[in-house]
């Protein structure tokens, strides 16, 4: 499913502030060439000399062909990485890894789609919405955050969906209250036949939950902590229900970071479910 | 001038020193995503346990200054999958494997060294000392000397004798040099070191380890200095042990350091997680070193620092008569 990855050195074209948040585009081909909406890039900080040995892993917010191709970063400061990496200016180059990971599967039919974002989690959301449009399906947005400033691409959401709702925990815009608050209405309204979701793992458990009521799909892309963003430091894993009905351990940079909702155990992501394969005590024995 | 960069770990030749460090390059096919694994030395697969490991939980990783913590655990699907389809894959291709091994007893290493004895394509056996050993009070195996080589020792009696048996050393020890000792008078053939140190970092805004197992292994440039000490004091101690370096490799001149040091291969670990091609910019880093410092051959750099001060290597001597008017 995923493209092949390249390491290529990437130029940044431009630097900007989206709400709360930075957004970088750089001129990346190789990597905007095999991109599928749900693919992420993994980028080294800190420059050549650098203390920060791990890479950060963002999701891709847009790809364009302009300049033999870009993509658009879209990221908020948490810790020195992307302290560093928010001070990135036109010309400075980064090195970048991708197209990385599973991307999001998009339905042969032109059916009814709910893409649900959180925060600057809505950013991946936008090529996907792109790409359902293409295909004819009908899209439908709901964006939330904390407050106004923190809610990610309301106005772009306007433009292209059919319906928009926003939700903020503080109520400056949109509903007050959580994404999952308005979404059973949205799902109901629209008709909806899947959902797509990329927010922090608690509320894709809630979204997932939302839509399991609904006996609809469910695909989340998962935000978790990772070195290397290729599959070889085994540090991103959460359990996940196979077709099997096993339980096991997978990484999020390569077997996602896209998954159907409910076969991710969110009650269990942090721990190692006694049932999971291989897990402490016998594991497996307790799967039906 | 092109260097000479071959090594010999023990009698297998490999076409150059660098090979991946265990549990850092999976089982191969992802690093093949990008380049030709045949361009390694040798690809040194994680740590293959009997039964499927689920591992820690997470987070299982740390950044630190310098350096990563981690606490993986050896997650993975257990001998049988690895003999189903990880080694096939390898040994389908040529490409030369260490397969790292781990146990929580010695029969448990034993039998691995059984399961594997007869596979086709495992180029050398590494044995990953660094496991608590469940007979006794989950002390691990590379701490004592006695408990190391017991596992060497059934290791070496099970394997075949164009198999070397590599003996993983962790650096957490009062005396290293007696560690190797034991493990090569037990029958190994190379040794290689370090193993991640054991580290901890607190998160200072939930006020708790960062990590889920709380403690967990250190590595990254931290630990280069660590793993040179380590290299130097055991080649000096045993001057004819082949030594794999590993431990916080970077670049060529980490890679170097380590060769001076004594180390006739390096590992390169978390460099990978950072840089994919990580490999090949170093052998190709290392080979331009020695070149510049009129090396001919990667064999005449290892263990170069040992020599006295004050006397140059002996080609740099003739270089100097022949330039001289």
């Amino acid at each position: 499913m995923a493209g092949t990855p390249v390491q290529v050195t990437g130029t940044v074209l431009t630097t900007r502030r989206v709400d709360a948040y930075h957004a970088l585009t750089v001129v990346a081909p190789g990597i905007a060439e095999g991109f599928r909406p749900g693919h992420f890039v993994s980028v080294a900080v800190g420059g050549a000399h650098t203390s920060m040995v791990t890479r950060r892993a963002f999701s891709i917010h847009d790809v364009k062909s302009d300049y033999g191709g870009t993509v658009e970063l879209v990221f908020t400061t948490g810790g020195r990485g992307t302290a560093w990496l928010a001070e990135r200016r036109a010309r400075d180059t980064l090195d970048l890894v991708g197209p990385l990971g599973r991307p999001f599967p998009l339905p042969r039919d032109p059916v009814h789609c709910v893409l649900v974002g959180s925060e600057y989690g809505s950013a991946v959301l936008f090529p996907l919405a792109d790409a359902l449009l293409a295909r004819a399906c009908r899209v439908d947005f709901v964006l939330g955050g904390a407050g106004a400033e923190r809610v990610f691409g309301a106005m772009r959401a306007r433009r292209i969906a059919q319906t928009t709702t926003l939700t903020t925990e503080d109520g400056s815009l949109g509903l007050r209250g959580k994404v999952t608050d308005a979404l059973p209405s949205v799902i109901a309204d629209t008709r909806a036949d899947v959902v797509y979701a990329c927010a922090p793992m608690e509320t894709l458990r809630a979204v997932t939950a939302v839509a399991m009521e609904f006996d609809i799909p469910v695909q989340v892309a998962v935000e978790e902590q990772m070195a290397c963003g290729i599959g070889v430091c085994m540090t991103c894993v959460i359990p996940v229900i196979g077709d099997d009905g096993a339980t096991r351990m997978v990484r999020a940079c390569a077997e996602g970071p896209v998954f159907r909702g409910e076969r991710v155990r969110f009650e269990d992501v942090g721990t190692i479910p006694f049932d999971a394969l291989g897990a402490p005590g016998g594991g497996a024995r307790h799967v039906s | 001038m092109s260097v000479d960069m071959r090594t010999f770990l023990a009698h297998v030749e490999l076409a150059n020193p660098i090979t991946t460090a265990a549990g850092c390059a999976s089982s191969g096919r992802e690093l093949a995503q990008f380049f030709d694994l045949h361009r390694l030395g040798a690809l040194t697969t994680r740590s293959i346990t009997m039964a499927p490991r689920a591992g820690r939980p997470t987070p299982r990783m740390a950044e630190t200054p310098s350096g990563m913590l981690n606490a993986v655990g050896l997650q993975g699907p257990g001998i049988d999958v690895f003999l189903e389809r990880e080694l096939p894959w390898l040994a389908q291709r040529g490409i030369k494997t260490i397969v790292s091994i781990g146990g929580g007893t010695v029969a448990e290493y034993s039998e691995l060294a059984r399961r594997l004895a007869d596979a086709p394509g495992v180029t050398a056996l590494e044995v990953n000392l660094s496991c608590p050993n469940m007979e006794d009070r989950g002390r691990v195996f590379a701490r004592e000397g006695s408990a190391a080589a017991e596992v060497i020792a059934s290791v070496r009696s099970i394997m075949r004798y164009d198999v070397p048996v590599v003996a993983k050393l962790a650096p957490d020890v009062a005396d290293i040099v007696a560690v190797a000792r034991a493990c090569v008078d037990a029958g190994a053939d190379a040794l290689s070191m370090i193993n991640n140190p054991l580290g901890m970092a607190i998160d200072t805004e939930t006020l708790r380890p960062s990590l889920a197992a709380v403690t967990g292994g250190l590595s990254g440039p931290a630990v280069l200095p660590l793993a040179v000490r380590c290299v130097w004091q055991v080649h000096a101690a045993l001057p004819g042990v082949p030594l794999i370096g590993i431990g916080g490799v970077m670049s060529g001149r980490d890679a170097f350091q380590l060769v001076l040091a004594g180390a006739c291969a390096v590992g390169v670990g978390t460099a990978l997680f950072h840089d994919p091609y990580a490999c090949l910019r170093i052998e190709r880093e290392l080979e331009d070193l020695l070149r510049a410092r009129g090396l001919q051959r990667l064999a005449d750099a290892v263990g170069l620092a040992h020599r006295p001060p004050g006397s140059a290597p002996r080609h740099l001597l003739v270089d100097t008569e022949e330039s001289a008017p």
